[in-house]
């Protein structure tokens, strides 16, 4: 009988079908790779393994029984644990508080300190940590939280131990300490989960895997039994649907040039150009660096260097507000967060990066003026002009975002996952409109995590691993597998 | 209308409770509702409500400003000392004194806030003593009494024209002057963008830094400006003046439904609560509530107002979720 079942488990969030009737299954001491693509499901499976959310059906049995979580905490209680990619944890804490937070040992409502203190070296020991118990978290390095995590499964007898992209900050000699303790825990018959993009880690330490597409189970078996090129077709093989009306439009002088682009710490030697009427696809993995390239171009990171001409001329941009001045503009991905001001009317989000043209005093006149011809083009939907932003569906508070920056009379748009999370309907208006921007002569960059999007909207695509460009493709003449493989790292 | 009602739901939950006080007091002490009694009320809210509009901004920014009293303390007494010493000097000479004695102080504040990145809050209490130790040091201890100012200078806040006290005039001067900054010059919208979202402020290219020094130097001339007509109005200057007044300062705007979490609040609001605040510690004495209850009573009143305000604001924030979420 298998250990940890999962059997047709599925979660919908209205249109977006996250994860739909997923099986799998896994025995104790062995690893299973969950693999896929950004927004393959994941993490919704994670979470639903560990209680932060309820599927709508399907079950899990942990030892053939049944289990339903409505909380965490029970997922955890059950032993099933996971260790995320990005941990919260408390960093003015220590090592052993941080292990024991909320399941301190207690005596008359008082923390036994002592007991704490002794159970978490011995913890420490079992997973050879070369730091003390008693350490400051905030001294540790990011490997050495992650074993603090496991640490803190283990205070529970974890069963079940789920590995969320645990290298992905790692470097390679921490990488290797750090299977090394995921060696000892499948010695110590732990079920264990890695989700991972790296193949080199999937093929060295997993034992089965299991493929996810669009929320669906594409494949699942032994790792001896299948090759890297294999598990790259299963990941990337989808048709690309007729979702995305690409339009041609005519490809003119260049706009933005893009030279010898580095960072110290997150890209280097970028260089690329793109052309009035074309759309140039940025494809990656996360944490490839395309957010980042995009960001140190639009003048936000004061420590990249390299040399920019926007329409031929030579220019300097070491702000937003500079890059805004000479038609450069970017538009970021996290909406809720950096891009609508949700306090603030649609019409002074719309004016927020035009100010600049109205002098010192503002006129509703003028700024109706300028919002109204964007409003009506991007058929936002709203009762009018002074209606909180907040207020709006998120399609539409897209579409605001967007006619903020339309309206600086951009000749460069950059476009930062503009497309996540809003529904269908409003992701294939985006796509319209993007068309129109070309059509309209402007040159765009999309930053995309979802392959389909890239290639269908791009005319090329750039393809991006761990801060460097690797391959660059025309959009027309290139699979899917092709691209995978060179966001992942496999030689097809 | 309906829009109005929606956008300012705050300003309108205030006006009806300013009322609703109103209604009680004159009930309770009918002579209190008379043109005289509201245009002492008036009078004596111009002083609250200025520092009160530069303190919203200050506020909408997500910052704080604590040491607009003390600054006034300082400001004032060396205002109060320099006509001691030159009696002929004008009105408007010893106006513009404070003007820019003010104004150095709070570039003080600007500068540790901007240059120096301390949390306003952190900065402000720092100068607050420091503005107030100074006072000490540059009177001696030593008051300026009535005697030692022009009598130009004492008269000048309640001189009248056309039924007006200046002060009453200054107070309409000071909110348009408000509502000209605050909501339509490009500045108060960038400072309220900051306040509502900084990330995204960042990406359209509002420059931070430069915004906030601004503001808290204007606010330290508003504050400079206010001393010269505090010390007239009061005809003295001591160590003690405007002792705990930032206080009631805050306290108008964020009855004014200024969010003390930034991005949110109004000229029309902190002129409301400035008012509120003011008929409050003005008719608690008609109506015969013992001294010793007045400043608790004022309190509980405060927090009451601010409750409802909230739970007003709290039901539009439930709507959006429901809207927003997917």
């Amino acid at each position: 009988m298998t250990f940890l079942r999962i059997e047709k488990l599925r979660k919908h969030f209205g249109a977006t079908k996250a994860v739909t009737d997923v099986s799998f299954g896994l025995e104790p001491g062995q690893v299973l790779a969950l693999v896929g693509e950004n927004g393959a499901g994941k993490s919704t499976i994670v979470k639903m393994l560990t209680g932060l959310h309820k599927p709508d059906s399907g079950s899990i049995f942990l030892d053939n029984q049944p289990l339903f979580f409505s909380s965490p905490q029970e997922a955890w209680k059950a032993g099933i644990t996971a260790i995320h990619q990005e941990t919260v944890m408390f960093d003015e804490l220590s090592v052993a508080e941080n292990i024991w937070i909320g399941i301190h040992p207690t005596r008359f409502g008082l923390v036994q300190w002592k007991t704490l203190l002794e159970q978490t070296t011995i913890i420490l020991k079992r997973i050879d940590a070369p730091f003390a118990a008693d350490a400051p978290l905030k001294t540790l390095s990011v490997a050495q939280k992650h074993l603090v995590q496991i640490a803190r499964a283990l205070t529970q007898d974890a069963r079940v131990v789920i590995m969320d992209e645990p290298t992905a900050a790692l470097s390679k000699a921490e990488i290797e300490d750090f299977f090394r303790v995921v060696q000892q825990l499948k010695s110590e018959n732990k079920a264990i989960i890695l989700v991972t993009h790296k193949f080199d880690e999937i093929f060295a330490y997993a034992d089965t895997y299991a493929v996810l597409r669009d929320g669906e189970l594409v494949g699942a078996g032994k790792i001896q039994e299948i090759s890297s090129d294999a598990l790259v077709r299963l990941m990337a093989g989808r048709e690309v649907g007729a979702l995305f009306p690409k339009t041609q439009a005519v490809q003119k002088n260049t706009m933005l040039e893009v030279k010898n682009f580095s960072h110290p710490t997150e890209f280097n030697d970028i260089s690329f150009g793109v052309k009035s009427g074309e759309i140039l696809g940025f494809y990656g993995l996360i944490g490839a660096g395309r957010s980042e390239i995009m960001q140190a171009i639009f003048g936000l990171n004061p420590d990249a260097t390299g040399a920019l001409q926007i329409d031929g001329q030579v220019v300097k941009i070491r702000s937003p507000a500079d890059a805004i001045k000479h038609g450069l503009v970017y538009v970021p991905e996290d909406r809720q967060h950096s891009g609508a001001i949700l306090d603030m009317s649609i019409l002074q989000n719309i004016s927020l990066a035009s100010l600049e043209r109205f002098g010192m005093w503002l006129s509703r006149k003028k700024e109706t003026d300028l919002a109204l011809p964007l409003t009506e083009k991007l058929s936002l939907r709203a009762k009018h002009f002074d209606q909180f932003v907040a207020e709006l569906s998120g399609g539409n508070q897209q579409k605001v975002v967007l006619s903020k920056w339309l309206a600086t009379n951009p000749k460069v748009l950059i476009l930062d996952e503009p497309t996540k999370g809003i529904d269908v309907g409003a992701k294939s208006l985006v796509h319209t409109l993007m068309n129109q921007m070309v059509q309209d002569g402007l040159a765009v960059i999309l930053v995309s995590s979802e392959l389909p999007e890239v290639m269908h909207m791009s005319d090329r695509i750039v393809v991006m691993r761990q801060g460097r460009m690797v391959a660059e493709f025309n959009a027309k003449k290139v699979s899917a597998e092709e691209i995978v493989a060179q966001a992942a790292g496999v030689l097809a | 209308m309906n829009l109005i009602l929606k956008n300012y739901r705050r300003e309108a939950v205030l006006f009806v409770f300013l009322l609703a006080a109103l209604l009680v007091v004159g009930i309770i002490s009918p002579s209190f509702i008379s043109l005289k009694t509201l245009d002492a009320i008036w009078h004596d809210s111009v002083l609250l409500l200025i520092l009160a509009l530069v303190q919203m901004p200050i506020i909408i920014s997500r910052g704080i400003d604590l040491s607009v009293a003390a600054n006034l303390a300082l400001t004032g007494m060396l205002v109060a000392l320099l006509s001691k010493s030159n009696p002929s000097l004008p009105v408007l000479v010893l106006l513009l004194a404070g003007i820019g004695i003010g104004a150095i102080l709070g570039a003080i504040n600007a500068l540790l806030i901007t240059v120096l990145e301390l949390p306003p809050i952190v900065a402000t209490l720092g100068t607050m003593s420091v503005y107030r130790g100074m006072t000490y040091v540059v009177s001696g201890g030593q008051w300026v009494n009535s005697q030692d100012f022009p009598a130009a200078l004492l008269e000048f806040p309640n001189a009248r024209l056309l039924g007006l006290t200046s002060l009453e005039w200054l107070s309409l001067l000071a909110l348009f002057l408000a509502w000209l900054m605050w909501h339509q010059s490009r500045f108060g919208r960038e400072i309220r963008a900051l306040g509502n979202n900084p990330s995204a402020a960042r990406y359209v290219g509002v420059l931070e830094q430069p915004r906030l020094a601004l503001l808290y130097t204007i606010a330290g001339a508003v504050s400079g400006f206010v001393s010269v007509l505090w010390v007239a109005r009061y005809a003295i200057a001591s160590t003690e003046l405007a002792i705990g007044f930032e206080l009631q300062v805050v306290a108008a705007c964020v009855l004014g439904g200024v969010s003390i979490a930034g991005g949110v609040g109004t000229v029309y609001g902190t002129a409301l609560g400035s008012l509120f605040l003011v008929l409050l510690y003005n008719a608690l004495p008609v109506i015969k509530i013992s001294p010793f209850w007045q400043t608790a009573i004022v309190g509980v009143a405060i927090l009451v107002a601010v409750i409802v305000n909230q739970s007003a604001g709290k039901r539009i924030g439930k709507k959006i979720l429901r809207e927003v979420s997917p």
